[in-house]
């Protein structure tokens, strides 16, 4: 689904970030795990196109990134990737159902309220579809961020760190959370984590060691 | 769910904010509106109270107060010119008509004129009930006057002496002004005066040359004693513009003022204060302006990571920019048509207490094409207030600031 090749990513000089070659089938799923520092988000970012590796390359869906217009790189990213940050990020300003109709919009799609319904349902946050940001509770944000993530039925789901700071049973319903929504939209699943505690759960491991 | 409704949904979030600046941009907007709206129909009043006059000739003095009080009925006349020399040169070639004025009563404050009916065709003057003077003592009603007074068709009033500019003026008791007719509307000085027959003015002075009887007090009096306060000349051909005012200022005691001239003149003094009262419009607009780039900035670096989401969720950077540039927008429009609304409301206060204090009216509710530029301008203000924040909105650093947060 998604090939990187002799990658690089260094900030001023500082090498963050070394894949030399990894090649991911089309809805599988991987954990990318590491631990602090060990380029985890670095890599996440170059996955989603929101960073350009400062070498090698990366393509996704036979695309590669860097023969990409600017200009189609964000409709690509917004078309086919979905993203859950780790302080998932929602608009405070916009209700829970236009956060999800801003993800349609600004990827361009046409904004279809049914399928914003359905994504909700299906993460058993329909009832707080009205409500802003600020009157959820951790867990129901991160079900809207898991939400608006998917809302566009991506290819690729990225999370980032999605359960650390929950505790046990939480962390496995997020994590189970993510799975069934990757599954349901046939994307490829790719968390960044350092959490020991799921890493039994998923077969495919890609291990980043901390870099000098 | 498009960029307006985010843009709005901002605005809405900083609600106190918003409504700050869009006041500030108001009264700056209100204000020039006001003063637009205000010199411009000043102008067009004083415009066409002049219409068609070319000179007016009064007692030596200063030309300007000359206009003021025989064209605008303002200001007090400079003093009487003779019956005899008046019509020595009413008979001057270069001199097509000649309407005289006799101005000495008021009507609580409103002027008595005397004059011909030539006066009531020059300002193109209806009847709306009545009839016109036929005699010494018959007065017709200006439209502004007879709604705001209690005369009628058949009323008699007494005048009091003077331009009605001091109080305790003592009446004319013995003679009493009959109301005959009264005038349609003329969106003039007509409006505003009494109309009445030059004779009227020499027989309510009748009593000092011992005539007895007022109706017939322009035969009675002998023509050396005859005065009339001005008159309203039009020439007979441009040329005569070249001729006859240097003529009647060497060759009689009468002082020829030209309207255009003088209104042209009143205009520049008037011009300073409006100009001094715009500079300071100006000052509030560039302070809403400016007061509008921080909030701008500041909610720029507040939203930051709203930013990088949305180019996260697939915006482009040219769309955050148009987000900026909208939010600019919005708060300039909204300030714009809130203060154009403000201003022209201002406008009509101030004309009803104009109408009130007996001066030119003016009204709200009409617009000029300015105010499209003041729109213009207010928008201008918005974009140039959003340029710096759209443009660090263009150079968001998506995984930066991302991973930063």
């Amino acid at each position: 689904m998604f090939a990187m090749r002799d990658l690089k990513h260094a900030y001023d000089s500082t090498e963050v970030l070394r894949v030399d070659a990894w090649r991911v089938e089309q809805g599988s799923q991987w954990l990318v795990l590491g631990p602090s520092g060990s380029g985890k988000t670095t890599l996440l970012h170059i996955l989603a196109a929101i960073l350009r590796p400062t070498a090698g390359s990366v393509s996704i869906a036979g695309q590669d990134f860097a023969a990409l217009k600017p200009a189609d790189l964000d409709r690509f990213r917004g078309q086919r990737i979905g993203i859950v940050l780790q302080r998932l990020h929602l608009v405070a300003s916009l209700s829970v159902v236009k956060n999800l109709l801003l993800a349609q919009y600004l990827a361009g799609v046409s904004q279809d309220g049914a399928r914003v319904r359905e994504v909700l349902g299906s993460l058993d946050v329909a009832g707080k579809a009205g409500a802003y940001p600020h009157e959820l509770s951790f867990g129901q944000a991160q079900r809207v961020a898991v939400a608006r993530a998917v809302v566009n039925r991506p290819k690729l789901l990225l999370a980032d760190e999605p359960t650390s700071n929950l505790d046990d049973a939480r962390c496995a319903h997020a994590f189970g959370l993510l799975e069934s929504q990757a599954r349901a939209c046939g994307a490829t699943l790719v968390i960044a984590t350092h959490d020991q505690r799921i890493k039994a759960r998923m077969r495919n491991h890609y291990v980043l060691g901390a870099q000098a | 769910m498009n960029l307006a409704t985010v843009s709005a949904a901002y605005l809405r979030a900083r609600a106190l904010n918003t409504t700050l600046n869009v006041l500030l941009l108001a009264l700056g907007i209100a204000t020039i509106t006001l003063l637009l709206l205000t010199t411009s129909q000043l102008e067009e009043r004083m415009q066409r109270d002049a219409r068609g006059i070319d000179l007016v000739v009064g007692a030596k003095g200063s030309p300007m107060q000359i206009i003021l009080s025989s064209i605008y009925q303002l200001d007090v006349p400079t003093g009487n010119v003779s019956w005899k020399q008046a019509q020595e040169l009413a008979r001057h070639r270069a001199v097509r008509k000649m309407i005289p004025l006799a101005l000495a009563d008021n009507y609580k404050g409103y002027r008595v004129v005397g004059t011909n009916h030539d006066y009531v065709a020059h300002y193109g003057a209806r009847l709306a009930q009545g009839r016109l003077w036929q005699a010494p003592l018959e007065a017709v009603l200006g439209a502004d006057l007879a709604a705001q007074s209690n005369l009628a068709v058949g009323s008699t009033f007494i005048g009091a002496h003077g331009m009605g500019t001091r109080e305790g003026e003592h009446m004319h008791d013995a003679y009493s002004y009959q109301v005959v007719g009264v005038l349609a509307p003329t969106g003039t000085v007509v409006d505003r005066i009494v109309l009445t027959d030059v004779a009227s003015v020499w027989a309510v002075h009748a009593d000092q040359h011992d005539i007895k009887d007022v109706m017939r007090v322009a035969e009675l009096l002998p023509d050396d004693e005859k005065e009339l306060t001005a008159l309203l000349i039009q020439y007979a051909s441009p040329l005569a513009a070249a001729v006859l005012p240097r003529y009647i200022n060497q060759n009689s005691e009468m002082q020829a003022a030209s309207p255009a001239y003088e209104t042209a003149r009143l205009f520049t003094i008037i011009g300073v204060g409006v100009d001094v009262l715009r500079g300071f419009a100006l000052v509030l607009i560039i302070a809403a302006g400016l007061s509008v780039f921080i909030a701008l900035y500041n909610a720029l670096l507040e939203r930051r990571y709203d930013l990088a989401v949305m180019r996260a969720l697939g915006a482009s950077p040219a769309r955050l920019v148009a987000l900026m540039l909208l939010e600019g927008l919005l708060l300039a429009g909204i300030g714009a048509v809130l203060g154009i609304a403000l201003g022209h409301f201002l406008t009509e206060v101030l004309g009803v207490a104009l109408t009130a204090a007996k001066q030119v009216a003016v009204t709200g509710w009409t617009w000029v094409p300015e105010e499209l530029w003041l729109i213009g301008l207010a928008l201008a203000v918005g974009i140039v207030a959003a340029l710096l924040p759209a443009w660090r909105a263009y150079r968001t650093d998506i995984a930066g600031t991302l991973a930063r947060g």
